[in-house]
């Protein structure tokens, strides 16, 4: 006769969750294990959407690398782009004027704007809130317009360059800003009234997918990710860049490394880009917005339609670009998904020699094992859009 | 037979035809109507090319899902995955037999009444069948031989039989303090008295809740989870087949509304300024706006804590609403 | 007429009883079984008391059918496996079962199957409901509260069985 424990068994089941799935966050492909619908383990397999992107940069010029990066997280390019250019210039050892510096801020944090309520949208539409992502879409509508009135691109903008930013800040863009600044605020409110008190997003989110301090920098969490769980990481406080330091604005942190906290952590994140957006805009100092190196930077587009010299120059940057310095060279931004590290090894020509991006999503991607262990399946639905991986940067 | 037993099969036979053709018709108002909730809620326009203000784009719908290929997986259970969507489909269709829409109304001199048969068990009837009905899930979900679908039909079973008990003894509530498991007799007595949402608030919280995980809508459409399972129990289906799920689950969203109308808003009873018909209609267009309202609002349950829900409060409320209700009545 | 309606529903009940048993699959079963208590209601209809017909549907398809089919689902009972654990059973059931058909044949020659509610005119068996529940608490209500006590055990064992497995 056979066992009992044979033939009155729950079978353990191994589901594939994506790449084609709903809520696996563009091409996420998750292994689980489980029995019923409890999760005893959670494997992602990733590279559904590699392009190699590390290797192409290898046989580019430097500046010609910068509209890949805005396909990595392409959720909010600009901080991509910052990320590379601020390598580049590190290594070329290059001074920035100050109008730069502020517009680059200003860039950088709506970018931040925009990737967070990308995130927080979808979020709450894996869990079933259809509504919050379309209201969600009209801020971002909104900062994505602006982006448009900035360097006339809406997803992939390409806007920063080696040396500055491509196209100075005018004077309607500034106040439409402002305005937006003025508003979001009020419209945050909106999503915190439908979410935050919400019984059943508290019952979803609060105690599900918890992880220490201790194992959030054990396996390099960063970003929003790491702060949900209490500790206070902010590369743009930790080791200022551009004009942080001479902002007033706070780390928002959680308590219990739960999804919850860091939806909250988004959410205050929101609020304090919007803070930093309005300072930056204000201090804003007059002044060139590309640095005075003719040699990295192009002459301005109206000197190469009236002076032979200048085009001709223009030309010859474009075609050859730069040389720089032999030498290693690392700099890291605090991205809206967390540390994004651009690595680059230059053996003096005008092209690198390697480039290794450090991409929060990748990393942060690893520990959905480690939150996932013993959780209910709808739960890993949650954990994911906590995390918030965007493929594009995962895959690289 | 005598002509008047002749005439009564006829009426019924026409009672029948109407009321199936009725439904079978509803969706193609509600699906546009709930798109163009959805679109103000969320701050869009819904449908608006196929027609005037998109009223035609249910048609369009119906035209593409019948011309869709429908696709039978080759590992399906073929008898059981054809045999589910009817399933499903029939036995919500059955529940409106006894619905009564009024009372009787004089036409050439015969009465005819407003509702095919009023059963001296009516509610009974209706609940017992309207359960049938989670079989078209289970069967759908276990035929399609997918696991998405498979976690759809199990969450389906589970929370089927953790929420039709909380919303039949919310039921048993009504039918204590009127006396009668009939419809037409619950109705009736609430015009005598005041509605019985007056005498059971408690019971119709607990109604409206349980209502809503029976019919599978937000916040408990956990049996098609679109965040988690994809589409759950009908993650494989297609064509028709896909849309008699469909069907099935509109008619169940207007047969809750009906009852949560009759059972604790007076039915088609209201002040004289309009028939009553229209009261009716009134208040049941007022409870499908407001599970529409409940969709688009809402994130969606864990499924142990819609277990939890069921289970720990809503049935030993339930309870609790009986006991109170057979003190006052008594 | 209602002879004709009788022998339908009573023929395919039993055709589908025995597709119960004579099919292999648990949840093509599951269906049959779900047809012939169909059927049964249908003939509680016949006899003039759609209360039971009402309640066989509620409780036997809707509620006791779900529980067989999640069962069946979650536990994956491989057919093979499943006969198997059945084996032992069978010289038990065909004794019992050989008896209920010897006790009930013998009811029946003897006449003794007599409908309680026959005193009861046409008019009161549409009160069906005041009837039943009437019947229940007085003449029955120890019957009535001893298979309630029952239910009761076997829900509490079932709590324990699975508390026991927790540990």
């Amino acid at each position: 006769m056979a066992n009992h424990e044979d033939i009155v068994t729950t079978k353990e089941i191994t589901l594939s969750m994506g790449p084609q799935h709903p809520s696996a966050h563009g091409v996420l492909h998750l292994v689980l294990d489980m029995q019923g619908e409890r999760i005893l383990k959670a494997s992602p397999d990733i590279g559904y959407l590699h392009r190699g992107t590390e290797k192409i940069a290898e046989n580019l010029l430097y500046f010609q690398f910068v509209p890949y990066t805005d396909r990595l997280d392409y959720m909010c390019g600009m901080t991509n782009n910052l990320a590379y250019v601020q390598a580049v210039e590190k290594l070329l050892e290059i001074e920035m004027p100050e109008r730069a510096k502020y517009i680059r801020v200003v860039a950088a944090e709506m970018s931040r704007i925009a990737g967070h309520l990308l995130s927080i949208g979808a979020w709450a539409l894996d869990l079933g809130a259809m509504t919050v992502l379309l209201y969600a879409f009209r801020e971002r509508e909104m900062v994505l317009d602006l982006f448009e009135m900035l360097c006339g691109a809406r997803m992939t903008f390409n806007y920063l360059r080696v040396g500055g930013v491509r196209r100075d800040v005018t004077p309607e863009f500034k106040e439409k800003c402002l305005e937006f600044v003025k508003l979001f605020p009020s419209r945050i409110n909106d999503y915190e009234q439908l979410l935050t008190g919400n019984r059943i997003w508290l019952k979803r989110n609060k105690g599900v997918g918890v992880i220490s301090a201790e194992n959030a920098i054990s396996l390099g969490l960063s970003g929003p990710n790491i702060r949900g769980s209490g500790v206070k990481w902010d590369i743009r406080k930790d080791e200022p860049y551009l004009v942080y330091d001479r902002i007033d604005f706070d780390i928002p942190t959680g308590e219990n490394g739960d999804c919850f906290d860091r939806y909250m952590v988004r959410i205050n994140e929101m609020r304090q880009s919007a803070r930093i957006i309005e300072q930056a805009l204000t201090q804003i100092p007059d002044g060139d917005c590309c640095a005075d190196t003719p040699e990295i930077v192009p002459p301005k587009r109206k000197d190469i339609e009236t002076n032979m010299e200048s085009l001709i120059h223009h030309f010859k940057l474009i075609s050859q670009g730069f040389k720089t310095p032999k030498g290693e060279v690392y700099s890291s931004i605090e991205a809206p998904k967390g540390e994004l590290g651009v690595y680059i090894v230059s053996d003096g020509s005008e092209k690198p020699f390697r480039l290794k991006l450090r991409v929060p999503s990748f990393v942060n991607l690893q520990s959905v094992d480690t939150m996932c262990k013993n959780q209910y399946f709808a739960d890993v639905i949650a954990i994911i859009s906590s995390l918030d991986p965007v493929f594009g940067e995962v895959d690289k | 037979m005598d002509i008047n037993t002749l005439i009564e099969v006829a009426l019924i036979t026409v009672k029948v035809i109407l009321v199936s053709s009725i439904l079978f018709a509803l969706p193609i108002p509600l699906t546009w109507i709930e798109r163009k909730v959805a679109g103000h809620i969320q701050l869009r326009l819904g449908p608006f090319r196929v027609g005037w203000h998109g009223i035609l784009q249910p048609i369009a719908d119906m035209i593409k899902l019948m011309f869709k290929e429908d696709i039978i997986p080759d590992k399906a259970d073929k008898w059981l995955f054809k045999l589910a969507p009817i399933i499903s489909l029939v036995p919500i269709f059955l529940t409106f037999a006894t619905v009564p829409v009024g009372d009787k109304i004089t036409v050439l001199g015969r009465e005819i009444t407003l509702y095919i048969s009023d059963m001296n068990v009516g509610i009974l009837y209706i609940l017992a069948v309207a359960g049938i009905g989670v079989y078209g899930l289970i069967f759908g979900g276990w035929a399609s031989n997918s696991k998405y679908a498979l976690l759809g039909s199990m969450r389906s079973s589970a929370q089927m039989i953790s929420y039709e008990l909380a919303l039949s003894f919310a039921a048993i509530g009504v039918v204590m303090v009127s006396n009668s498991l009939s419809l037409v007799d619950i109705v009736n007595s609430q015009k005598v008295s005041t509605w019985n949402i007056c005498y059971q608030p408690l019971g119709f919280i607990i109604f409206i809740i349980a209502g809503l995980a029976e019919i599978n809508r937000i916040p408990f459409d956990l049996s098609e989870d679109e965040g988690t399972l994809a589409a759950g129990y009908h993650v494989e289906y297609s064509s028709m087949r896909f849309s008699f799920f469909m069907l099935a689950e509109y008619v169940a969203m207007v047969l809750m509304s009906v009852l949560a109308v009759i059972l604790f808003f007076g039915g088609w009873s209201g002040h004289a300024i309009l028939p009553p018909i229209v009261w009716f209609l009134i208040k049941v267009s007022a409870f499908i706006y407001f599970f529409m309202w409940v969709r688009f609002t809402f994130p969606r349950y864990r499924y142990d804590q819609l277990m939890t829900i069921g289970w720990k409060i809503l049935l030993p409320l339930s309870l609790v609403n009986i006991l109170i209700t057979g003190l006052f009545v008594i | 007429m209602e002879l004709i309606f009788f022998y339908i529903f009573a023929i395919v009940a039993l055709a589908s009883a025995i597709a119960v048993i004579s099919i292999r699959n648990p949840v093509h079963s599951a269906i049959f079984l779900m047809v012939c208590f169909l059927q049964v209601a249908a003939l509680f209809v016949l006899l003039r008391s759609p209360f039971l017909a009402a309640v066989q549907i509620f409780v036997y398809v809707g509620a006791v059918m779900v529980l067989f089919l999640f069962a069946v689902l979650i536990l994956d009972l491989g057919r093979e496996r499943f006969g198997e654990y059945l084996h032992h059973q069978s010289p038990i059931a065909i004794i019992v079962v050989v008896g209920l058909i010897f006790v009930i044949g013998l009811g029946l020659a003897r006449g003794k199957l007599d409908a309680p509610l026959g005193k009861y005119t046409e008019a009161e068996l549409v009160k069906n409901i005041e009837v039943t529940g009437e019947l229940l608490y007085t003449k029955y209500v120890f019957p009535f509260e001893v298979i309630s006590l029952l239910l009761l055990v076997a829900m509490v064992g079932a709590i324990v069985l699975v508390m026991k497995e927790r540990k």
